[in-house]
């Protein structure tokens, strides 16, 4: 098909879709009317039912605990495709000379990963108590990571990006979360049921085992984004390293 | 005013469509289609909100406090983190197409194969 005819085809067929689209939200309650129910019953229950003050991550680790699981095996499976395209097409490894010469970068450099990497942890810890949790705390353990490399250089970074490291940490996340489901099945519960009692809500000991499947999901979050940006980086040092005999 | 936030998520969704069937190159592609995907977000984060509601997050806030929907939320935000994971597999085959066919534009990637 032609570069004309297609856009000719997909002028109106956009048309019509955004007319239907619009006219769909035109007959769901107005904005700042939610009707309900489910965000209601949640906010209600979560706190005096589960013993935690963050909403939104009972609702990811605990209620929707399932789905939850199914979104890391799709984070998981598209990690695992970009790791059998691109590992080891860059060559073999060898070390570039980039290193940073310039002090206020390397100090910045030696300080802001640490930075990130603490926030993170924190955003993990305090996810059943304040916002954060799992997803939003492993990307920014992640991006301590990375920031090594910006600021660092690619040899001061490398021993992270090691996958002999990650690969077994990012299992270890995907296969935790499993575990900890399959513990309340041993235990005769349903399966991911909340273990160990609801604890003290606003604490560190609030969530019960959906706090392991936080820390699962840290865990696999931030070992697959480092994976990703280790596969990525190794494709952009090899051809400097060609380049340079 | 009240449906303004639905037409920008309807809006962000067709333009992000437009880009995906007119692009010149994967990467630009790439990027196209995580501009409807986000759509998605701006839609499922306005139906869940409340006038005058806070963050469902009860610390320090007495319960029945008036609070936005949190179903949606944790929707969105597992969301966007897998989402991103997805965009680098596309990249990662983009990279893949220029490595076998010298080109990121998908006009050309079809005229070699006729």
């Amino acid at each position: 098909m032609s570069r004309r005819t297609r856009i000719t085809v997909l002028v109106p067929a956009i048309g019509v879709l955004f007319a239907l689209l619009l006219w769909g939200f035109a007959g769901i309650p107005d904005f700042g009317h939610y009707r309900g129910p489910y965000g209601f019953v949640l906010n209600h229950v979560a706190t005096p039912e589960r013993h935690v003050t963050n909403v939104v991550n009972a609702t990811t680790y605990d209620y929707r605990g399932f789905d939850t699981m199914g979104e890391e095996f799709i984070l998981f499976a598209a990690v695992t495709g970009v790791v059998l395209l691109l590992r080891g097409s860059g060559g073999p490894r060898r070390t570039v000379d980039d290193d940073v010469r310039s002090d206020i970068i390397r100090a910045v450099g030696a300080l802001a990963p640490a930075v990130a990497v603490l926030v993170g942890l924190w955003i993990v810890a305090f996810g059943f108590v304040t916002p954060g949790g799992g997803f939003q705390g492993g990307v920014a353990v992640a991006s301590g990571a990375l920031l090594l490399f910006v600021a660092a250089g690619y040899r001061a970074w490398s021993p992270l990006g090691n996958e002999k490291l990650l690969d077994p940490l990012e299992g270890l996340g995907a296969g935790g979360y499993v575990i900890v489901g399959l513990a309340a099945l041993v235990s005769g519960l349903p399966f991911l049921t909340n273990l160990f009692g609801p604890g003290i809500a606003g604490t560190l000991r609030s969530g019960g085992s959906a706090a392991l499947l936080n820390w699962a999901a840290a865990i696999e979050v931030a070992a697959a984004n480092v994976i990703l940006t280790t596969e990525f980086i190794e494709q952009y040092i090899a051809p400097m390293v060609r380049r340079r005999g | 005013m009240s449906y303004l936030p639905y037409a920008v998520a309807a809006w962000i969704c067709v333009v992000g469509l437009y880009g995906i069937v007119t692009s010149r190159n994967l990467i630009h592609l790439a990027v196209c289609l995580t501009v409807t995907q986000s759509s998605t977000y701006v839609l499922l984060l306005s139906v869940g909100y409340v006038h005058g509601g806070g963050p469902p997050i009860f610390k320090g806030v007495k319960l029945g406090t008036t609070s936005v929907d949190p179903v949606v939320q944790a929707l969105s935000l597992t969301d966007i983190v897998v989402s991103v994971t997805v965009l680098a597999l596309i990249l990662a085959l983009a990279l893949d197409v220029h490595r076998q066919a010298g080109t990121v534009d998908p006009d050309e990637i079809a005229a070699m194969h006729g």
